[in-house]
């Protein structure tokens, strides 16, 4: 009997001890809600106390909680349609007031939040151009090209200033928002632009626009080789008419020096005795010139015929 | 002692009747043994054990057995702080190997992007990670991966938004590696989320695929200049080499004809030099004897010869020569 008392009192005694105390760990917080008034708000970690039955302990998160937005299509400024997709990180600041005004409720909060963020970003977006909402700086963009021997060259891109950037706009959406966020007990952390893209039909326009930029520069680069080709055929015409000439000259020159010097050889030789040098070449000539077909008549006063006619003579 | 029959799995077991105080000893026994097992716990060797006491942080152990209080009194979590986490970004691994199978379908919302100059690109990339302060990394951000994934994307596409599709695709990837990395870093420092970024790699970085041919077009196009260029040279070379070669044989001939056309001539001369000097010295005779000896040399070589007296001219008419000549 002693045994059943001390096992009842146990699990009374468990009972009412789990009943009146509740546990936070680091990620939690607690509203104290008395007969449905909130009370008294805990942010501390560790074991908490309340009254049994009257008071009920509503944890929330005290952690950094997430917001993601959907894609929405937006018109900038510069009349471009785009996709924007944000993303945000807020906090349950004030548990007492995120629990009177969205009943503690994450997902109502959500939609709020969805409320004014999504709004800033409209409003955000129509103010600036498509530049503002892409660029972050004012860095220095450098494009590749083609020089006219066809190297590639680098240099900085022509943009357009950039006054604001993304994180500035992001930042404006965030002070909007936040102050918002301020009446629901939510402090809203940050406001990310996590992308933006054009929508379908400007999409195509832009593909189309990146198409012929390639396709541009791939034409020069087929006329620059045209070029260069026919700029080494042009060099290797040239070059042979040049071996050409030369050689002709040059081959020229010398059996025109050699003719020259022969000349002036057999002159020399031939300048001692005119006459001797007749009789010899013609002797010689007739040796080459008169063959079988030829009918020679010899007139008997041939100095070759004198002694034919006898021994004196004529 | 009584002893008490039971029947398991066909088979009879006899288990002693305990008494009441034996109730209460094996009740006992049962609280020991729960007790001993929440109160020893392991903590594996990459990761470290994160002790709360009511839920309230006491301490942290490092890798080995540990005992904490019972009855969830103590509880322990244990992240793993050694291991590297990776995330992907515009593609998946499917199957992971030494010839990984991945995936890039569904993942273009990610990966496609505005580049500064207003252009497309699609760029995929990897993150890795590692718990930096495991406190501030189970306490502080509620989805940890998500965030992680929502800030690399920011980075990275502003990162891209301040810079070319020619930087994003050709020379400057280390660079936007080094800033994504350092600009993830600090806003996820500014959630206090105990995460160290170790890398951003960017992977595959490409035009959008309708524009992708017109980019392999300026590749082909480069590959044609080049192939125009060097059939040039090839024709140059080709020819001009074999064109000096030439040129330098007609010189080389041209000074064989030089050297042949002197040496005859003094050849000739020296021939002439030397009758001449012998001429000379019996003029009359050699004349006649040179003279005889050429008529000597063509006569008999002669088929018909006539012989006429030279004051008789009128014997040539009777000659037919022109049919003796010709005979055609």
């Amino acid at each position: 009997m002693k045994l059943k008392i001390i096992v009842i009192l146990a699990v009374v005694g468990f009972m009412i001890f789990s009943a009146s105390t509740f546990v936070l760990d680091p990620t939690q917080q607690a509203v104290i809600i008395q007969l449905g008034n909130p009370v008294k708000v805990y942010t501390e970690p560790g074991l908490h106390f309340k009254i049994p039955f009257i008071q009920e302990a509503r944890i929330f998160d005290k952690r950094l909680l997430e917001w993601d937005g959907r894609p929405r299509s937006l018109t900038t400024l510069d009349k471009v349609s785009i996709y924007i997709d944000t993303t945000a990180r807020w906090k349950i600041a004030d548990p007492l007031l995120y629990l009177q005004s969205v009943e503690g409720n994450e997902l109502v909060a959500q939609a709020r939040l969805d409320n004014f963020i999504e709004g800033a970003v409209k409003d955000f977006i129509a103010d600036n151009t498509l530049i503002e909402l892409v660029r972050s700086s004012n860095r220095e963009i450098v494009t590749t090209g083609i020089d006219e021997d066809g190297n590639e060259v680098r240099s900085v891109l022509e943009t357009q200033e950039v006054n604001k950037g993304r994180g500035a706009i992001a930042g404006d959406i965030l002070k909007r928002a936040k102050d918002n966020a301020k009446s629901l007990g939510i402090n809203l952390v940050d406001v990310r632009i996590k992308g933006v893209n054009y929508v379908e039909s400007v999409r195509q326009k832009v593909y189309e626009r990146m198409r012929a930029e390639r396709l541009q520069i791939a034409a020069r680069f087929r006329s620059l080789g045209e070029g260069e080709k026919s700029k080494i055929l042009g060099d290797k015409e040239f070059e042979l008419s040049l071996i050409i000439s030369e050689a002709n000259k040059q081959a020229l020159t010398i059996r025109g020096k050699a003719d020259a010097e022969a000349s002036a050889i057999y002159a020399r030789a031939y300048n001692r005795d005119p006459e001797f040098y007749a009789f010899t070449k013609s002797l010689e000539t007739y040796r080459i010139a008169i063959d079988s077909k030829t009918s020679l008549i010899l007139g008997s006063d041939n100095e070759f015929l004198k002694y034919l006619k006898g021994v004196s003579g004529r | 002692m009584e002893y008490k029959k039971v029947n398991i799995g066909g088979e009879e077991f006899v288990i002693p009747k305990l008494p009441v105080s034996g109730m209460v000893g094996v009740v006992g026994g049962l609280i020991a043994l729960i007790l001993v097992f929440s109160m020893f716990y392991s903590v594996g060797p990459d990761e470290v054990g994160v002790v709360m006491r009511f839920g309230k942080y006491v301490r942290t152990e490092s890798s080995g057995l540990h005992i904490k209080m019972p009855f969830g009194i103590e509880d322990v979590k244990k992240p793993k702080i050694r291991k590297r986490f990776t995330h992907e970004f515009g593609f998946r691994t499917v199957r992971p190997g030494v010839q990984s199978t991945i995936t890039k379908a569904g993942h273009g919302d990610e990966s496609l992007m505005l580049t500064g100059d207003l252009n497309s690109a699609v760029v995929n990339w990897i993150v890795q990670y590692q718990i930096k302060d495991p406190i501030a990394f189970l306490f502080n951000v509620r989805s940890v991966d998500g965030t992680i994934r929502d800030i690399s994307e920011v980075a990275m596409r502003q990162v891209v938004g301040d810079r070319s599709v020619d930087e994003i695709l050709t020379f400057g990837r280390g660079e936007i590696n080094d800033e994504v990395q350092s600009l993830m870093q600090s806003i996820l420092d500014s959630y206090d989320i105990g995460i160290q970024i170790v890398s951003v790699n960017l992977q595959d970085v490409d035009p959008p695929p309708s524009v992708k041919p017109a980019f392999d077009e300026v590749n082909a196009a480069t590959q044609d200049m080049d192939r125009l260029v060097q059939e040039a040279r090839r024709e140059y070379n080709e020819a001009v080499p074999q064109a000096k070669g030439q040129a330098e044989r007609q010189v080389r001939e041209a000074e064989a004809y030089a050297v042949g056309r002197i040496n005859v001539a003094t050849g000739e001369a020296n021939r002439f030099i030397s009758m001449h000097n012998e001429y000379v010295k019996a003029k009359v005779v050699t004349k006649r004897r040179m003279y005889l000896e050429t008529m000597g040399y063509i006569l008999p070589r002669i088929e018909k010869k006539w012989i006429i007296e030279s004051n008789d001219s009128g014997i040539l008419k009777l000659l037919d020569l022109n049919q003796r000549k010709g005979g055609q």
